[in-house]
């Protein structure tokens, strides 16, 4: 399997970590909202189709990838940033380039 | 009925072996059973034989998208044990042991289950002392384990590399005696064979389309050989859980789907009577009645619901049966093939009824359901029959990720992958 990194271009799979299902989205922080927190860590949608999930370009340049793949064919049909899909670990606690 | 002794084998011996009967019948689906179990795996197969045998519920049909054994029960390493740390989890697979050790006999079948034992390998103090504590808890549930040094290991078996030299040194294991292993094919036979007796019907190549519903209660399926309806509509898909419940309208489960692979060596004089594993990585190996050395290792580790696999944990596996073995660099691997596991958040199984009315859920068995085969359906047809889960299942709820009540029997987490 071949996944095209935007810096990189086309490598193997096993320059990649795979980091997961990206259809999740974390609760705020501060939230206290325990059934969204349940959600967020145990709840999965495992589509046999189209799956989107982020990978890390680990064995590379590490950025972290929005990649949308086949579950049951493995065809990617399209890579990005995860920082465009608006991917952080915590969006509550975003820096600017300019702050970091 | 066609009981198979040493007089039926001479008798048909004697006529060419032209009088064998199939071992279970082709019937067409029935519009309505009792109890329909969609999946024809080891799981449903045995949940259907125990509905008949210890609830007398034979009104029931078996659906199996493709033929009898063409999903993961046809396609593991055949390994048996119940060598785990928490007790949840060692009274459901030591239940399953004790089943095992008088199936051939219940079924009147040869599952050629064979207590050979299963032995995992510790690399470092840390390893050992764990190994020594999980130990204590297995005997402590009633089960058997037992550690041994490296120079039983050695004496055990002789093509392994236990010199100090190895890349990683052995400093001694954890044997379950009793564990072992058996012919995954005769388990699905045996039990369609014995449903099937009992009147359960098998319907083959009938794959489950829809759910049928009356409000929220589900009723029936539609299939790809027509509608069928049921008072009670049982789940038991293993890796197509995700798919299947979709289709019933639960579009998120505690489930991610992944692909193990798995590999067979062309065939070798005996070499190796027991399954070991490899602690310094994910690796286990066992050697059948045939020769051939059957190995498997990790997951590929991403979502997949494709019955193959990718290159690297071919290399890798082959790398660490190298590590322990290397009189074995010259041997060729003769097949290797990949089934869709059912990973479930804290690496234990979901046994249940729900979630909707009128179904019932068994799935989670990430890559050790084959040992569980006898148990998961027995409990299974109890929790069908009974409407209310069997003490032994009662901990395996769907819901017990949201109330915290996880049995994470590695200390894992919510990372499914790494079961």
């Amino acid at each position: 399997m071949l996944i095209t990194c935007p810096y990189c271009g086309p490598r193997d799979v096993s320059e990649y970590s795979y980091q997961g299902d990206g259809n999740r989205t974390r609760p705020d922080p501060a939230s206290t909202d325990q059934e969204a927190w349940n959600a967020y860590v145990y709840d999965r949608l495992n589509p046999r189709g189209e799956h989107h999930e982020i990978w890390q370009h680990s064995g590379g340049c590490r950025a972290h990838l929005k990649v949308t793949r086949n579950t049951l064919t493995h065809v990617i049909s399209s890579v990005g940033f995860a920082r465009d899909a608006g991917h952080r670990k915590s969006d509550g606690h975003r820096k600017t380039g300019a702050e970091a | 009925m066609a009981e198979y002794s040493v007089f039926s084998l001479l008798r048909n011996a004697f006529s060419g072996n032209r009088d064998w009967k199939p071992a279970w019948r082709k019937p067409d689906p029935k519009p309505s059973y009792d109890v329909i179990v969609i999946g024809g795996g080891g799981h449903g197969l045995s949940t259907a034989y125990y509905l008949a045998k210890e609830h007398g519920i034979t009104n029931v049909a078996v659906l199996e998208k493709g033929y009898l054994g063409s999903g993961n029960v046809g396609r593991n390493t055949t390994a048996v044990r119940s060598n785990y740390l928490l007790p949840e989890n060692i009274h459901l697979y030591e239940h399953s042991m004790k089943m095992w050790e008088n199936l051939s006999h219940d079924l009147n079948y040869n599952v050629m289950f064979s207590q050979r034992g299963v032995l995992n390998l510790a690399h470092t103090p840390a390893q050992l002392d764990d190994y020594a504590r999980r130990g204590n808890a297995i005997i402590h549930s009633g089960a058997d384990s037992v550690l041994m040094t490296p120079a039983e290991i050695e004496w055990l078996m002789p093509g392994i590399d236990a010199s100090g030299s190895a890349r990683f040194p052995i400093i001694g294991g954890l044997m379950q005696w009793r564990a072992g292993t058996a012919r995954h094919d005769a388990v699905a036979w045996g039990y369609a064979r014995g449903a099937d007796r009992r009147g359960v019907d098998i319907l083959e190549n009938c794959e489950v389309t829809g759910f049928i519903k009356d409000g929220d209660r589900v009723v029936g399926v539609t299939t790809t050989r027509g509608e069928i309806r049921a008072n009670k509509v049982a789940v038991a898909v293993a890796g197509s859980t995700g798919h299947v419940m979709n289709m019933a309208g639960i579009d998120k489960l505690p489930i991610e789907s992944h692909v193990l692979q798995a590999f067979v060596s062309e065939s070798l004089k005996p070499f190796l009577d027991t399954v070991v594993t490899f602690g310094m990585g994910h690796f286990y190996v066992g050697q059948s009645d045939k020769g051939g050395l059957i190995y498997g290792g990790d997951l590929d580790g991403y979502n997949s619901y494709a019955q193959r696999g990718n290159l690297p944990i071919v290399e890798e596996v082959n790398s660490e049966m190298l590590a322990l073995f290397p009189s074995l660099a010259r041997v060729r691997v003769l097949r290797s093939w990949g089934g869709v596991c059912d990973m479930s958040m804290d690496g234990s199984p979901i046994i249940t009824t729900g979630p909707l009315p009128g179904m019932y859920l068994n799935c989670g068995w990430c890559y050790g359901g084959f040992k569980a085969t006898p148990a998961s359906g027995w409990c299974f047809a109890y929790t069908i029959a009974k409407d209310e889960p069997h003490p032994i299942n009662a901990p395996f709820t769907l819901d017990r990720f949201h109330r915290g009540a996880i049995i994470d029997d590695k200390g894992q987490g919510s990372t499914p992958r790494l079961h």
